[in-house]
């Protein structure tokens, strides 16, 4: 779902802290009376997988509901729009898509969202899932749509000739370990072959970053990402490395499209909906392939939810458009139509996900192994209000060293430390 | 009798109304017939600039709202941050790569659209066409030409022996391609409005000069240019309210939007909305909105003057010179 937005900030907005699983407050069932006609509206962007056929199936079910959506190009579009809506208090949807990029700022305002909590969709999600979108008053504002767990992409024939193993499998038992393993087979392949191992330090440090539980903030929301030794040895690390590894392309940018196609570099860090990205872009490659592994452990990056927005007129008949939409039977389709992989918890034993393939990745059984990976997932980051703005900072850091070369590790760091305090 | 002299004074007081009617109709009229543009331009010119002003010096978040009033903080918070100074620099770095060659191009691109060509109208809307593509379509072809390592330029460049450029990640090669964008598609626009300028020019004067035995060029340095002079002072405050307020090429120009990672060619406009949409700060947002419209005023009048002044000094050997002709005459 993520697949064109430019930032790369990421993931799970775990929010511990106050993770009081939705119980309390469902709302009244009633939606009216049966035959009053009503138009939603639903905004989302990029591609959730809502096709036309799908909402015509919520159509046929509810025939005094017009269904009609919005597609943003990109999420970030998108949290433009929404914000500024939101401030107007008038002229957003019935139904507002959410990237979890900006759902931590969103938070801060669940009072302008309706309350979706209830017994109909408790426990339908991974848990994480839904304490990210649980506001300290134990509202429920975001249904989840799909989630990011991480595998790992690679070029199967850049092995072969690299003299690396190459199948899946012998792919995951190489790269089973840490990130020091990762870089040292990376070293091993830059020996071989002279080309770069990953794509870039900003997509690499976002991996990274993923699996520390307390990078920027504390759970109070205290600021201490400048002085986090943690964020400092990933930040060095991750450079470190690239200084050999890296093709020194800037994720979303012209060339890093290119790169995808060329065989720049060997290796990415794959979420679900990176999938689509790649064979979308490099369509006539046939050497791509995933292994069900992920260095460090499992990580998630992106997903999405659906909110209702307090302002609406029908946020009775949205909630229960959305609740549908979200159900697991609909996600399914969703992503077999947009290869979004859902964050219900029922669907991880549909075979129409665990049986799922891809044709492009050499047939990789892409279902099981995102379904494997998101089980990997142990860290559930704290991400509020300032993680978007710092990460960003941050990304910006690296950005100057692996793609501009324009600043040595320190100094990049030092303008980094600088930039977060002009945040405030 | 009495009836006749009632209808005498009827007719006669119907006169005077109707003589006041139309001279009402004289004074105020023309004000009601401009009127529209006045009353719109309050609605959305006016209005938006004051209320920007009152934002200016409130905290202001964009969905909290309206904050404390905090005098001239935003002012002073925003001319303190080494951001905005680079945001200055960048833009009348890109402004200046993308005005001056743009109004000589365009100068000469005239001159020779005003010779007598063959299908001149093809020729003429020929260089409207750039004008006509959407700006956002010229930066994303644009900035893909320019990629640092799979860009068509840099292949170009590579193919006759010339290192790449670092078109992104270098201040200076990021303003000259964005400056590229700019004149790409005003180049043909700003060269029409001259043209048209040319034409006003009296043909006596050229075939004088000819008689005189001016060539070519000396004619249009010496009477086009200087004829042109209120022609070039519209074009150059046009386009340097254009130039500093310019957004879509650099908020395009990479896949962030944010002027680069070490900020190379964040511009004000960017760093205006970085401030207000991605920070969601109103209040700081409409404070540099103000000083770029500030900025933009101080610009506007220092080049009139300018351009006053280099027009009316090259007026007087063009006038010393029609004279001259005059008298050959």
């Amino acid at each position: 779902m993520s697949t064109s937005r430019r930032t790369i900030a990421a993931a799970v907005a775990g929010a511990a802290a106050i993770a009081l699983v939705a119980t309390g407050c469902a709302s009244g069932g009633d939606t009216g009376s049966a035959d009053e006609k009503i138009t939603l509206t639903l905004a989302t962007f990029n591609d959730f997988g809502y096709t036309d056929e799908l909402l015509a199936q919520y159509t046929e079910l509810h025939p005094n509901i017009t269904i009609v959506q919005n597609k943003a190009a990109t999420s970030n579009d998108a949290r433009d729009n929404f914000f500024t809506k939101l401030g107007a208090g008038s002229g957003l949807a019935d139904v507002e898509a959410i990237e979890v990029d900006w759902l931590a700022e969103m938070m801060q305002y669940s009072d302008k969202l309706t309350d979706l909590s209830g017994d109909d969709v408790d426990g339908r999600w991974v848990d994480w899932k839904t304490a990210a979108a649980t506001d300290p008053d134990g509202r429920l504002v975001g249904y989840g749509t799909d989630i990011g767990p991480e595998a790992v992409c690679y070029r199967q024939d850049l092995f072969e000739a690299a003299g690396l193993p190459s199948t899946p499998d012998e792919v995951a038992a190489l790269l089973e370990g840490d990130w020091d393993t990762y870089y040292s087979v990376g070293q091993q392949y830059v020996d071989a072959t002279g080309k770069p191992w990953f794509d870039s330090a900003g997509a690499t440090y976002q991996g990274v970053v993923n699996q520390i539980e307390n990078a920027y903030e504390d759970n109070d929301g205290t600021v201490i990402a400048t002085e986090n030794p943690d964020v400092k040895e990933a930040f060095t690390s991750v450079l470190e490395a690239s200084s050999t590894l890296s093709a020194h392309l800037g994720q979303w940018s012209d060339d890093w499209f290119a790169g995808l196609a060329n065989g720049s570099f060997a290796t990415m860090l794959c979420p679900g909906w990176m999938l689509g990205v790649i064979s979308g872009n490099a369509p006539d490659v046939t050497g791509w392939n995933v292994a069900n592994v992920f260095p460090g452990g499992g990580g998630n990056w992106g997903g999405s939810y659906l909110t209702v927005p307090a302002q609406g007129k029908n946020t009775e008949a949205a909630r229960d458009f959305a609740a549908w939409l979200t159900a697991p039977e609909q996600q399914l389709q969703a992503f077999t139509n947009a290869g979004t992989f859902p964050s219900q918890v029922a669907t991880y034993d549909d075979p129409t996900l665990t049986g799922a393939t891809n044709e492009y990745f050499n047939n990789a059984p892409v279902g099981q192994i995102l379904i494997d990976r998101s089980k990997a997932i142990t860290v559930s980051p704290f991400k509020s209000v300032h993680y978007f703005p710092i990460n960003d900072a941050l990304q910006k850091a690296l950005t100057r060293v692996d793609v501009d070369k324009s600043q040595t590790i320190e100094q990049s760091w030092d303008q980094w430390i600088a930039d977060v305090k002009a945040l405030g | 009798m009495t009836t006749a002299a009632l209808d005498d004074e009827r007719r006669v007081r119907r006169i005077a109304f109707s003589q006041k009617l139309s001279h009402w109709d004289v004074r105020i009229s023309p004000y009601l017939y401009i009127s529209p543009f006045f009353i719109l331009f309050a609605v959305v010119g006016l209005f938006p600039l004051l209320y920007t002003a009152y934002v200016s010096v409130h905290q202001w978040h964009l969905i909290g709202g309206e904050g404390d009033f905090v005098g001239l903080d935003n002012f002073v918070f925003v001319l303190q941050q080494p951001q905005f100074w680079i945001a200055l620099r960048n833009t009348f770095s890109i402004f200046l790569f993308s005005a001056v060659p743009q109004v000589g191009f365009a100068l000469v691109i005239a001159a020779v659209l005003n010779e007598n060509l063959r299908a001149k109208t093809f020729w003429r809307m020929g260089v409207l066409l750039p004008y006509i593509v959407a700006p956002v379509a010229v930066t994303l072809i644009f900035s893909n030409m320019f990629g640092d390592q799979y860009g068509l330029v840099n292949n170009f460049l590579h193919s006759i022996g010339i290192p790449p450029v670092q078109w992104h990640s270098q201040e200076l090669p990021s303003h000259i391609a964005i400056a590229t964008m700019v004149n790409f598609r005003w180049t043909g626009y700003t060269a029409l409005i001259l043209l048209a300028g040319m034409q006003a020019i009296s043909r006596d004067m050229y075939e004088a000069a000819s008689i005189d035995g001016a060539s070519k060029v000396r004619q249009f340095f010496s009477i086009t240019i200087p004829q042109l002079r209120p022609t070039l002072i519209f074009v150059i405050v046009t386009s340097t309210i254009g130039g500093l307020q310019i957004f879509d090429e650099p908020r395009l120009y990479d896949q962030y939007g944010q002027g680069g990672a070490n900020s190379q060619w964040m511009t004000i406009t960017i760093y205006l909305y970085n401030l207000g949409w991605g920070q969601l700060n109103f209040g700081r947002a409409a404070a540099v909105a103000w000083l770029l419209f500030i900025i933009i005023i101080l610009i506007g009048l220092l080049n009139l003057a300018i351009t006053r002044r280099i027009a009316s000094s090259s007026d007087l050997p063009s006038e010393r010179k029609t004279r001259k002709a005059k008298v050959a005459a």
